[in-house]
Protein backbone atom coordinates (compact mmCIF):
# COMPACT_ATOMS: atom_id res chain seq x y z
CA UNK A 1 0.00 0.00 0.00
CA UNK A 2 2.87 2.22 0.70
CA UNK A 3 4.66 1.74 -2.67
CA UNK A 4 1.62 2.38 -3.74
CA UNK A 5 0.77 5.73 -2.45
CA UNK A 6 4.39 6.90 -3.18
CA UNK A 7 3.39 5.80 -7.18
CA UNK A 8 0.72 8.00 -7.01
CA UNK A 9 2.32 10.87 -5.51
CA UNK A 10 4.61 10.85 -7.85
CA UNK A 11 2.55 10.51 -10.98
CA UNK A 12 0.39 13.63 -9.68
CA UNK A 13 3.48 15.78 -8.65
CA UNK A 14 4.40 14.95 -12.61
CA UNK A 15 1.62 15.15 -14.19
CA UNK A 16 1.11 19.18 -12.46
CA UNK A 17 5.03 20.10 -12.85
CA UNK A 18 5.10 18.70 -16.56
CA UNK A 19 1.27 20.30 -17.42
CA UNK A 20 1.21 23.62 -15.93
CA UNK A 21 -2.60 24.40 -16.45
CA UNK A 22 -4.36 23.82 -13.68
CA UNK A 23 -8.10 23.75 -15.03
CA UNK A 24 -10.92 21.59 -14.30
CA UNK A 25 -10.78 19.63 -18.30
CA UNK A 26 -6.87 19.41 -17.96
CA UNK A 27 -7.23 18.09 -14.22
CA UNK A 28 -9.80 15.32 -14.90
CA UNK A 29 -7.71 14.24 -17.80
CA UNK A 30 -4.46 14.13 -15.45
CA UNK A 31 -6.54 12.07 -12.87
CA UNK A 32 -7.57 9.56 -15.41
CA UNK A 33 -3.84 9.38 -17.11
CA UNK A 34 -2.82 8.66 -13.75
CA UNK A 35 -5.43 6.06 -12.52
CA UNK A 36 -5.05 4.65 -16.03
CA UNK A 37 -1.18 4.53 -14.90
CA UNK A 38 -1.39 2.79 -11.53
CA UNK A 39 -3.85 0.36 -12.87
CA UNK A 40 -1.39 -0.29 -15.88
CA UNK A 41 1.26 -0.87 -13.26
CA UNK A 42 -0.92 -2.93 -10.83
CA UNK A 43 -2.10 -5.72 -14.07
CA UNK A 44 1.98 -5.26 -14.76
CA UNK A 45 2.84 -6.48 -11.13
CA UNK A 46 5.29 -3.58 -11.16
CA UNK A 47 4.09 -1.54 -7.62
CA UNK A 48 6.97 -3.18 -5.60
CA UNK A 49 10.05 -1.73 -3.81
CA UNK A 50 12.09 -1.78 -7.32
CA UNK A 51 8.53 -0.05 -8.80
CA UNK A 52 8.22 3.01 -6.20
CA UNK A 53 11.84 3.31 -4.70
CA UNK A 54 10.52 6.32 -2.23
CA UNK A 55 11.46 5.07 0.92
CA UNK A 56 15.45 4.96 -0.03
CA UNK A 57 15.46 8.73 -0.78
CA UNK A 58 17.12 9.62 2.39
CA UNK A 59 20.09 7.43 1.86
CA UNK A 60 20.43 8.31 -2.05
CA UNK A 61 20.38 11.77 -1.26
CA UNK A 62 23.42 11.14 0.90
CA UNK A 63 24.67 9.48 -1.41
CA UNK A 64 24.42 11.82 -4.21
CA UNK A 65 26.61 14.38 -3.15
CA UNK A 66 29.49 12.42 -2.63
CA UNK A 67 28.88 10.68 -6.41
CA UNK A 68 28.97 14.23 -7.77
CA UNK A 69 32.41 14.97 -6.47
CA UNK A 70 33.90 11.98 -7.55
CA UNK A 71 32.10 12.61 -11.31
CA UNK A 72 34.01 16.03 -11.37
CA UNK A 73 37.09 14.77 -10.65
CA UNK A 74 36.75 11.58 -12.54
CA UNK A 75 35.46 14.29 -15.40
CA UNK A 76 38.96 16.37 -15.37
CA UNK A 77 41.03 13.33 -15.89
CA UNK A 78 39.08 11.97 -18.92
CA UNK A 79 39.24 15.82 -20.76
CA UNK A 80 43.14 15.87 -20.04
CA UNK A 81 42.86 12.38 -21.73
CA UNK A 82 41.22 13.47 -24.59
CA UNK A 83 42.44 16.65 -25.70
CA UNK A 84 46.30 16.01 -24.78
CA UNK A 85 48.36 16.13 -27.88
CA UNK A 86 49.44 12.50 -27.76
CA UNK A 87 47.68 9.72 -26.99
CA UNK A 88 48.79 8.42 -23.91
CA UNK A 89 46.10 5.96 -22.09
CA UNK A 90 46.56 2.76 -20.69
CA UNK A 91 43.38 0.73 -20.53
CA UNK A 92 42.47 -2.39 -18.24
CA UNK A 93 40.02 -4.98 -17.43
CA UNK A 94 39.54 -5.55 -14.07
CA UNK A 95 37.07 -7.76 -11.76
CA UNK A 96 35.56 -6.15 -8.79
CA UNK A 97 33.92 -8.36 -6.06
CA UNK A 98 30.84 -6.39 -4.57
CA UNK A 99 29.68 -6.53 -0.72
CA UNK A 100 26.33 -5.23 -1.70
CA UNK A 101 23.66 -7.83 -1.21
CA UNK A 102 20.36 -6.76 -3.16
CA UNK A 103 19.78 -6.32 -6.60
CA UNK A 104 18.51 -2.30 -6.47
CA UNK A 105 22.13 -1.89 -4.56
CA UNK A 106 24.01 -3.54 -7.49
CA UNK A 107 22.71 -1.87 -10.12
CA UNK A 108 23.62 1.35 -7.96
CA UNK A 109 26.64 0.55 -7.47
CA UNK A 110 27.36 -0.55 -11.18
CA UNK A 111 25.22 2.64 -12.37
CA UNK A 112 28.04 4.27 -10.54
CA UNK A 113 30.55 3.44 -11.80
CA UNK A 114 29.56 3.77 -15.11
CA UNK A 115 28.98 7.13 -14.69
CA UNK A 116 31.63 8.09 -13.62
CA UNK A 117 33.69 8.87 -16.61
CA UNK A 118 37.03 6.78 -17.07
CA UNK A 119 35.05 3.61 -15.74
CA UNK A 120 32.45 1.16 -17.60
CA UNK A 121 30.62 -1.49 -15.87
CA UNK A 122 30.90 -4.74 -18.90
CA UNK A 123 29.51 -7.09 -17.46
CA UNK A 124 28.09 -8.41 -14.30
CA UNK A 125 28.45 -12.23 -12.90
CA UNK A 126 27.04 -12.84 -9.05
CA UNK A 127 28.70 -10.33 -6.77
CA UNK A 128 31.83 -9.63 -9.66
CA UNK A 129 31.44 -7.12 -11.78
CA UNK A 130 34.13 -6.66 -14.79
CA UNK A 131 34.89 -3.29 -15.18
CA UNK A 132 36.63 -1.61 -18.18
CA UNK A 133 39.65 1.09 -17.31
CA UNK A 134 40.73 3.80 -19.06
CA UNK A 135 44.05 4.28 -16.92
CA UNK A 136 45.23 0.86 -15.07
CA UNK A 137 45.98 2.75 -12.01
CA UNK A 138 42.91 4.32 -11.24
CA UNK A 139 41.34 1.29 -11.90
CA UNK A 140 42.21 -1.76 -9.38
CA UNK A 141 39.71 -2.97 -7.22
CA UNK A 142 40.83 -1.21 -4.06
CA UNK A 143 39.31 2.51 -5.85
CA UNK A 144 36.03 1.34 -5.81
CA UNK A 145 36.10 0.27 -2.31
CA UNK A 146 34.32 3.07 -1.36
CA UNK A 147 31.68 3.23 -3.43
CA UNK A 148 30.72 -0.10 -2.92
CA UNK A 149 30.49 0.33 0.74
CA UNK A 150 28.58 3.57 0.05
CA UNK A 151 26.14 2.07 -2.25
CA UNK A 152 25.46 -0.66 -0.21
CA UNK A 153 24.76 1.76 2.89
CA UNK A 154 22.87 4.34 0.54
CA UNK A 155 20.54 1.25 -0.60
CA UNK A 156 20.73 -1.51 1.82
CA UNK A 157 20.76 0.37 4.97
CA UNK A 158 23.01 1.22 7.75
CA UNK A 159 23.26 -2.94 8.81
CA UNK A 160 24.56 -3.64 4.92
CA UNK A 161 28.09 -3.47 5.54
CA UNK A 162 30.09 -4.63 9.12
CA UNK B 1 18.18 43.24 6.45
CA UNK B 2 14.89 42.94 4.05
CA UNK B 3 16.59 45.87 1.87
CA UNK B 4 19.67 43.41 1.87
CA UNK B 5 17.95 40.51 0.47
CA UNK B 6 15.75 43.02 -1.75
CA UNK B 7 18.67 44.23 -3.00
CA UNK B 8 20.26 40.48 -3.53
CA UNK B 9 17.91 39.37 -5.72
CA UNK B 10 17.63 43.09 -7.54
CA UNK B 11 21.10 41.24 -8.85
CA UNK B 12 20.34 37.64 -8.99
CA UNK B 13 17.80 39.15 -11.57
CA UNK B 14 20.42 41.03 -13.61
CA UNK B 15 23.23 38.57 -13.69
CA UNK B 16 21.43 35.32 -13.74
CA UNK B 17 20.80 35.48 -17.54
CA UNK B 18 24.84 36.09 -18.57
CA UNK B 19 25.64 33.64 -15.90
CA UNK B 20 23.53 31.25 -17.43
CA UNK B 21 24.61 31.90 -20.68
CA UNK B 22 28.04 31.14 -19.82
CA UNK B 23 27.60 28.47 -17.85
CA UNK B 24 25.65 26.96 -20.79
CA UNK B 25 28.25 27.45 -22.90
CA UNK B 26 31.04 25.32 -20.97
CA UNK B 27 28.84 22.60 -20.77
CA UNK B 28 28.51 22.87 -24.87
CA UNK B 29 31.92 23.23 -24.90
CA UNK B 30 32.45 19.87 -22.65
CA UNK B 31 30.25 18.25 -25.07
CA UNK B 32 32.55 19.34 -27.60
CA UNK B 33 35.51 17.89 -25.68
CA UNK B 34 33.89 14.33 -25.58
CA UNK B 35 32.79 14.53 -28.89
CA UNK B 36 36.69 14.94 -29.95
CA UNK B 37 37.63 12.08 -27.30
CA UNK B 38 34.93 9.88 -29.42
CA UNK B 39 36.90 10.92 -32.84
CA UNK B 40 40.39 10.34 -31.69
CA UNK B 41 40.08 7.14 -28.93
CA UNK B 42 41.07 4.10 -30.78
CA UNK B 43 39.01 1.73 -29.30
CA UNK B 44 35.10 0.77 -28.67
CA UNK B 45 35.69 0.82 -24.82
CA UNK B 46 37.89 4.00 -24.46
CA UNK B 47 35.27 5.95 -26.78
CA UNK B 48 32.46 4.58 -24.41
CA UNK B 49 34.60 6.53 -22.02
CA UNK B 50 34.67 9.85 -24.03
CA UNK B 51 30.76 9.60 -24.67
CA UNK B 52 30.57 9.78 -20.94
CA UNK B 53 31.91 13.58 -20.43
CA UNK B 54 28.99 14.39 -23.16
CA UNK B 55 26.45 12.26 -20.52
CA UNK B 56 27.76 13.68 -17.44
CA UNK B 57 29.50 16.93 -16.39
CA UNK B 58 28.47 18.53 -20.26
CA UNK B 59 24.38 17.56 -20.03
CA UNK B 60 24.65 19.10 -16.17
CA UNK B 61 26.15 22.05 -16.78
CA UNK B 62 23.92 23.16 -19.61
CA UNK B 63 21.09 22.59 -17.59
CA UNK B 64 21.93 24.49 -14.74
CA UNK B 65 22.75 27.06 -17.44
CA UNK B 66 19.37 26.74 -18.65
CA UNK B 67 17.64 26.75 -14.87
CA UNK B 68 19.51 30.00 -14.74
CA UNK B 69 17.83 31.51 -18.00
CA UNK B 70 14.43 29.91 -16.93
CA UNK B 71 11.45 32.38 -16.56
CA UNK B 72 9.62 30.18 -14.35
CA UNK B 73 9.68 27.48 -11.56
CA UNK B 74 7.70 25.00 -14.01
CA UNK B 75 10.53 25.38 -16.35
CA UNK B 76 13.06 24.56 -14.00
CA UNK B 77 10.87 21.67 -12.54
CA UNK B 78 11.19 20.11 -16.43
CA UNK B 79 14.95 20.91 -16.74
CA UNK B 80 14.94 18.94 -13.22
CA UNK B 81 12.93 15.95 -15.09
CA UNK B 82 15.53 15.72 -17.87
CA UNK B 83 18.28 15.92 -15.87
CA UNK B 84 17.10 12.91 -13.40
CA UNK B 85 16.38 11.18 -16.52
CA UNK B 86 19.35 11.32 -17.87
CA UNK B 87 20.79 10.51 -14.69
CA UNK B 88 19.52 7.28 -14.53
CA UNK B 89 19.34 6.28 -17.84
CA UNK B 90 22.79 7.29 -19.54
CA UNK B 91 24.46 4.85 -17.60
CA UNK B 92 22.05 1.50 -18.44
CA UNK B 93 22.45 2.75 -21.96
CA UNK B 94 26.37 2.55 -22.18
CA UNK B 95 26.47 -0.70 -19.88
CA UNK B 96 23.98 -1.61 -22.58
CA UNK B 97 26.18 -1.32 -25.28
CA UNK B 98 29.60 -2.08 -23.22
CA UNK B 99 27.80 -5.79 -22.44
CA UNK B 100 26.29 -6.25 -26.16
CA UNK B 101 30.22 -5.52 -27.31
CA UNK B 102 31.42 -7.70 -24.19
CA UNK B 103 28.93 -11.01 -25.29
CA UNK B 104 29.62 -10.23 -28.75
CA UNK B 105 33.19 -10.82 -28.55
CA UNK B 106 34.72 -7.60 -28.88
CA UNK B 107 37.98 -7.60 -27.10
CA UNK B 108 39.26 -4.21 -25.91
CA UNK B 109 42.84 -3.35 -26.10
CA UNK B 110 44.63 -3.72 -22.82
CA UNK B 111 48.10 -2.19 -21.49
CA UNK B 112 49.70 1.25 -22.40
CA UNK B 113 48.65 3.03 -25.80
CA UNK B 114 50.96 6.21 -26.55
CA UNK B 115 50.43 8.10 -29.50
CA UNK B 116 54.08 8.20 -30.55
CA UNK B 117 54.37 4.76 -29.97
CA UNK B 118 52.00 3.90 -32.25
CA UNK B 119 52.90 6.21 -34.69
CA UNK B 120 56.47 4.84 -34.84
CA UNK B 121 55.14 1.50 -35.52
CA UNK B 122 52.61 2.41 -38.42
CA UNK B 123 55.57 4.12 -40.17
CA UNK B 124 58.45 0.96 -39.93
CA UNK C 1 26.18 33.36 -25.76
CA UNK C 2 23.31 31.21 -25.83
CA UNK C 3 23.20 30.97 -29.51
CA UNK C 4 27.46 30.31 -29.04
CA UNK C 5 26.97 27.28 -27.27
CA UNK C 6 24.09 25.76 -29.33
CA UNK C 7 26.36 25.85 -32.22
CA UNK C 8 29.35 24.69 -30.03
CA UNK C 9 26.71 21.29 -29.72
CA UNK C 10 25.97 21.15 -33.42
CA UNK C 11 28.92 21.04 -34.18
CA UNK C 12 29.70 18.36 -32.11
CA UNK C 13 26.45 16.41 -33.42
CA UNK C 14 28.46 16.95 -37.15
CA UNK C 15 31.09 15.45 -35.77
CA UNK C 16 29.37 12.13 -34.40
CA UNK C 17 27.72 11.73 -37.52
CA UNK C 18 30.94 11.55 -39.28
CA UNK C 19 31.82 8.56 -36.17
CA UNK C 20 28.61 6.98 -37.04
CA UNK C 21 29.46 6.77 -40.96
CA UNK C 22 33.27 5.43 -40.01
CA UNK C 23 32.57 3.67 -37.01
CA UNK C 24 34.56 0.16 -37.54
CA UNK C 25 31.90 -1.69 -35.46
CA UNK C 26 28.14 -1.72 -34.77
CA UNK C 27 28.53 -1.11 -31.57
CA UNK C 28 30.54 2.35 -32.35
CA UNK C 29 27.64 3.49 -34.57
CA UNK C 30 25.31 2.72 -31.76
CA UNK C 31 26.91 4.90 -29.13
CA UNK C 32 27.68 7.68 -31.30
CA UNK C 33 24.35 7.56 -32.65
CA UNK C 34 23.33 7.13 -28.33
CA UNK C 35 25.43 10.37 -27.84
CA UNK C 36 24.04 11.69 -30.48
CA UNK C 37 20.35 11.97 -28.86
CA UNK C 38 21.66 13.32 -25.99
CA UNK C 39 23.43 16.30 -27.62
CA UNK C 40 20.25 16.51 -29.32
CA UNK C 41 17.61 16.84 -25.82
CA UNK C 42 20.18 19.47 -25.04
CA UNK C 43 20.14 21.27 -28.39
CA UNK C 44 16.46 21.35 -28.39
CA UNK C 45 16.37 23.11 -25.04
CA UNK C 46 19.03 25.70 -25.91
CA UNK C 47 17.26 26.03 -29.13
CA UNK C 48 14.08 27.26 -27.15
CA UNK C 49 15.57 29.20 -25.19
CA UNK C 50 17.62 30.87 -28.27
CA UNK C 51 14.12 31.30 -29.83
CA UNK C 52 12.27 32.22 -26.15
CA UNK C 53 10.01 29.66 -26.71
CA UNK C 54 10.99 27.51 -23.46
CA UNK C 55 7.93 25.39 -24.28
CA UNK C 56 10.36 23.26 -26.43
CA UNK C 57 11.66 21.40 -23.25
CA UNK C 58 8.34 19.51 -23.70
CA UNK C 59 9.80 17.79 -26.99
CA UNK C 60 13.28 17.42 -25.45
CA UNK C 61 11.72 15.02 -22.76
CA UNK C 62 10.18 13.23 -24.76
CA UNK C 63 13.44 12.99 -27.32
CA UNK C 64 15.48 12.07 -24.15
CA UNK C 65 12.56 9.21 -23.38
CA UNK C 66 12.88 8.00 -27.05
CA UNK C 67 16.32 7.95 -27.17
CA UNK C 68 16.93 5.47 -23.83
CA UNK C 69 14.43 3.39 -25.49
CA UNK C 70 15.33 3.32 -28.88
CA UNK C 71 18.90 2.71 -28.10
CA UNK C 72 18.03 -0.46 -25.93
CA UNK C 73 16.22 -1.43 -28.95
CA UNK C 74 18.48 -1.51 -31.47
CA UNK C 75 21.12 -3.67 -29.22
CA UNK C 76 18.44 -6.06 -28.85
CA UNK C 77 17.48 -6.00 -32.25
CA UNK C 78 21.33 -6.98 -33.56
CA UNK C 79 21.34 -9.53 -30.06
CA UNK C 80 18.36 -11.48 -31.53
CA UNK C 81 17.38 -10.57 -34.99
CA UNK C 82 13.71 -9.97 -33.85
CA UNK C 83 12.07 -7.99 -31.26
CA UNK C 84 9.49 -11.17 -30.17
CA UNK C 85 12.40 -12.64 -27.31
CA UNK C 86 11.65 -11.99 -23.80
CA UNK C 87 14.33 -10.23 -22.06
CA UNK C 88 14.24 -12.79 -19.18
CA UNK C 89 16.78 -15.52 -18.53
CA UNK C 90 19.24 -15.13 -21.18
CA UNK C 91 22.98 -15.79 -20.79
CA UNK C 92 25.79 -13.32 -20.47
CA UNK C 93 24.33 -10.62 -18.08
CA UNK C 94 24.04 -12.65 -14.97
CA UNK C 95 22.07 -11.59 -11.87
CA UNK C 96 18.76 -13.56 -11.60
CA UNK C 97 17.54 -12.71 -14.77
CA UNK C 98 14.47 -11.74 -14.55
CA UNK C 99 13.39 -11.41 -10.82
CA UNK C 100 9.90 -13.16 -11.11
CA UNK C 101 11.24 -15.71 -12.91
CA UNK C 102 9.87 -18.58 -10.67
Amino acid sequence: MAYFLGLFVALVAFWLGMSGHYTPLLLCLGSVSVALCLILAYRLDLIDSEGSPYGRMLGFSLYFPWLMKEIIKANWTVIQACLRADLDIAPALVKVKSVCRSDLAKVTFANSITLTPGTVTVAIEGDKLLVHGLYEQDSQPEAFAEMDRRSARAIDGRGATT
Amino acid sequence: MSDFIANLQAWFEVVRYPAGAAVSLAGALLCMVGTIGVMRFPDFYTRLHAASITDTSGATLVLIGMALMAPGWLIVAKLLTIFLFMFFTSPTASHAVANAAHTAGLQPLIGPINGRRNREEDSQ
Amino acid sequence: MTAAALIAILLGMVLLLIRTLLGPTLYDRVLAVNSFGTKTVLALGLLGFVMGRPEFLDIAILYALINFVSTIAILKFFRYRSFQVPLTGRTGTGGQGGKRNV
